[in-house]
């Protein structure tokens, strides 16, 4: 080694990379055009897209807002562009967009639903953003459940605070009785109260006030309701009962209890074993022969029910792959610690196992809301029921694309969102290299 | 295995065993299904006594120490605990539990909950400690093991080591009678095992009733007052470490001897 003539004592500054390699240029080279295959991949897609778009924008943007009817469309497409095909008559949503979104609902009350709407984003918005938005305002939360009926459906403000008060009483009870009883006469104690005052109690109060302090909305029946309001209504119910259900369901499914244990699994297979349209069948058509004739059980409430049965069954599932996912030691350090089977569950397992489901607990959600549609064939008018009714009319006799590409819209904006927020959720969740 | 150098004596005057019975085991049996796992196990375990349980793998040292805070069930025999019986009374185990603390293999901190917060869980909801008075219990401790500055971090992002020491210190948190070890320095690179051990010595120092079971020869040496060797589900001998290292009277504790300490 003494021979070495020449030992570099400076390392050579870096070189620019050739122009050939950065900038647009480089860019292209390297993600379009690397290669001939790739090339020919390249112009084959560039051509497919073209194909598309150029049916697609004018179809879009060289459309119609102002016409009477679809032939009062054709007329002026045949005028301006000299083709009735290819473009869009958006005049038919320009017409009937308020009745699309509300479906029957009386116009004069839309600020009703709208009222809903805006307090259900005050009502999520310290659950979705616990981090930024004061907690005080899950008292709007706590509300909701009987503000939302109240407003969407009207009748007296006391059947609302009846309902309740039946839930206060029922929880003080198990709050103050725990001591004395233990928890689960405690719970029992106050089911039985909450059940006793809504069946017995409830109906005098609501009389008595109605009599001293009459406070009402003006009633919407329940056949008024649709639109795209549907799709919302059933899919925020499904979603807000369905996670609860499915915790319950899925801490039932591993319960070391037989009974408890069974019951669970049955109920999981049999809904995931069914398909909801036979589900939705069996509220809007079986029910009515099982219930004594002349009970009026509201069409829209036995398939929320229906919905979120269905939505629960697949929760559990999805939270019981959570759970499988947690290491054994996580429950015995738990234990280890003297938390009891609830705290554990509440401050170590479900934490976790929630966050490890969150991609198949928004899965679910956007397949439900999705699914809301399917109450069109039991003939509800949501959005899709709605365009049959639409193209009714022979106004608009023959408008099909318009129609679902407004929908398409609509269903996109809100499961796109979901999607988002389940992202941003899982790395504001992560916690190992932050 | 490795020798422990500690560079500092250890220091034994507040290192006494009283009279007072801590644990009192008696003819306890266990099975998995049809698998005798525990046969017949007896031991009494005095307060501030330091006990170190060695033995090959699969000789159920894990599951003996599991049976002491009811992680595992045992089918016959009696365990008291701090003068409380385990039986399948719920109020007995939850008093036990709050009573002894554990600390596992593999760490089993929390995730999701900083540091901090895995400290504070167990006071604050077990023993309805108020937040404030617990938080600094937490640091107190988190200053013991030496780790002050990582309070707000979450578990995934510190060493091995450091977990460990954040783990035994959740358990002191709920200021337990005794502490159990199951292997603490197993899953630990060698450079982290000296921490951990270190602050395991400085819990003997302070008179902590110990159970430890660990291949950590030197950590036997120096701190145990009793070593106890168990093969089959069986406890085979026991004996001050110094007779028990240099005087071992059955073949399986030479023969294990030899293969751990490489002679
Ligand atoms: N949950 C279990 N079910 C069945 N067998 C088990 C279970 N846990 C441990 N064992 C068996 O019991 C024996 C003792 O295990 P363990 O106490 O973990 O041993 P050690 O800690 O001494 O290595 C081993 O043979 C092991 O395979
Ligand atoms: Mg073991």
């Amino acid at each position: 080694m003494s021979d070495l003539s020449f030992v570099r004592t400076e390392m050579l500054p870096e070189k620019a990379p050739p122009a050939s390699e950065i900038g647009i240029v480089g860019w292209l080279r390297h993600n379009l055009f690397s290669g001939w295959v790739n090339s020919i991949l390249t112009i084959i897609s560039l051509a497919a897209i073209y194909g598309v778009l150029s049916v697609l924008i004018p179809y879009v943007f060289l459309s119609v807002w102002n016409a009477e009817s679809l032939n009062e469309c054709r007329e002026i497409m045949n005028e301006t562009w000299g083709s009735s095909h290819g473009h869009a008559c958006w005049a038919v949503i320009n017409e009937r967009w308020l009745q699309l979104l509300f479906g029957f609902y009386p116009p004069e009350f839309y600020w009703r639903p709208i009222l809903s709407l805006v307090l259900l984003v005050v009502a999520l918005a310290p659950i979705l953003y616990s981090d930024r938005v004061s907690s005080k305002l899950l008292i709007v939360t706590a509300l909701y459940p009987f503000i939302m009926p109240w407003l969407m459906w009207g009748g007296s403000v006391w059947g609302t605070v009846s309902v309740a008060f039946g839930f206060v009483a029922g929880y003080l009870v198990l709050k103050y009785a725990t001591e004395a009883l233990g928890e689960l006469f405690a719970m029992i104690a106050g089911a039985v109260v909450a059940i006793v005052w809504w069946l017995f109690i409830a109906g005098m109060f609501v009389g008595a006030m109605d009599a001293i302090l009459p406070i009402a909305l003006e009633t919407v029946q329940s056949r008024k309701f649709g639109g795209f309001m549907l799709a919302i209504l059933l899919g925020v119910v499904a979603i807000g009962c369905s996670l609860p259900i499915g915790i319950v369901l899925a801490l039932g499914r591993q319960s070391h209890l037989p009974i408890v244990k069974w019951l669970c699994v049955c109920f999981i297979e049999f809904i995931r074993g069914v398909p909801l349209i036979t589900l939705l069948f069996v509220a809007s058509l079986l029910l009515n022969i099982f219930l004594p004739p002349g009970t009026n059980f509201d069409i829209i409430l036995r398939v929320m029910i229906m919905v979120t049965l269905f939505a629960s069954a697949y929760m559990a599932e999805v939270i019981r792959g959570g759970l499988a996912a947690l290491p054994r030691g996580q429950y015995e350090g738990a234990d280890s610690l003297g938390l009891d089977y609830w705290q554990s569950q509440r401050l170590i397992i479900m934490p976790q196992a929630l966050k490890i489901s969150i991609p198949g607990i928004v899965s679910t959600f956007i397949g439900v809301f999705k699914d809301t549609t399917l109450v069109s064939i039991i003939g509800l008018f949501d959005v899709i029921g709605l365009t049959h009714a639409i193209r009714a009319d022979t106004a608009w006799n023959g408008i099909y694309w318009e129609l679902f590409a407004f929908i398409a819209l609509l269903f996109f904006i809100v499961c796109f969102s979901m999607s988002r927020y389940s992202m941003y959720l899982e790395r504001k969740l992560r916690t190992d290299h932050k | 295995m490795s020798e422990l150098s500690t560079a500092r004596e250890i220091d034994r005057s507040k290192m006494q065993v009283s009279d007072e019975v801590a644990i009192e085991i008696n003819n306890m049996n266990k099975w998995y299904g049809t698998f005798h796992v525990l046969r017949d196990i007896n031991l009494t375990v005095n307060q501030g006594e330091r006990i170190v349980i060695a033995g090959p793998s699969g000789s159920g040292k894990s599951t003996l120490i599991r049976c002491l805070n009811a992680l595992e069930e045992h089918q016959k025999g009696k365990i008291v605990v701090d003068g409380t019986e385990l039986s399948n009374d719920l109020k007995n185990i939850d008093k036990i539990r709050r009573e002894v603390g554990m600390v596992f293999q593999h760490f089993n901190l929390f995730p999701h909950l900083s540091i901090l917060e895995n400290l504070t869980l167990a006071p604050i909801w077990v023993r309805k400690t108020p937040r404030k008075e617990a938080e600094e219990t937490a640091m107190h401790f988190l200053e013991k093991v030496k780790i002050p500055e990582q309070a707000d971090k979450f578990p995934g992002q510190l060493s091995g080591g450091q977990q460990q020491r954040v783990a035994i210190a959740r358990s002191l948190c709920m200021k337990p009678r005794i502490m159990l070890f199951d292997e603490p320095t197993s899953a630990l690179d060698p450079e982290m095992i000296k921490e951990v051990l270190d602050t395991m010595i400085e819990l003997a120092e302070e008179g902590m009733t110990m159970l430890c079971v660990t291949h950590e020869m030197g950590f036997a040496r120096q701190v145990a007052n009793r070593v106890i060797f168990m093969d089959a589900g069986q406890i085979v001998e026991q004996n001050e470490p110094e007779e028990f290292f240099n005087n071992p009277q059955s073949e399986r504790t030479k023969l294990f001897l030899s293969q751990i300490l490489g002679h």
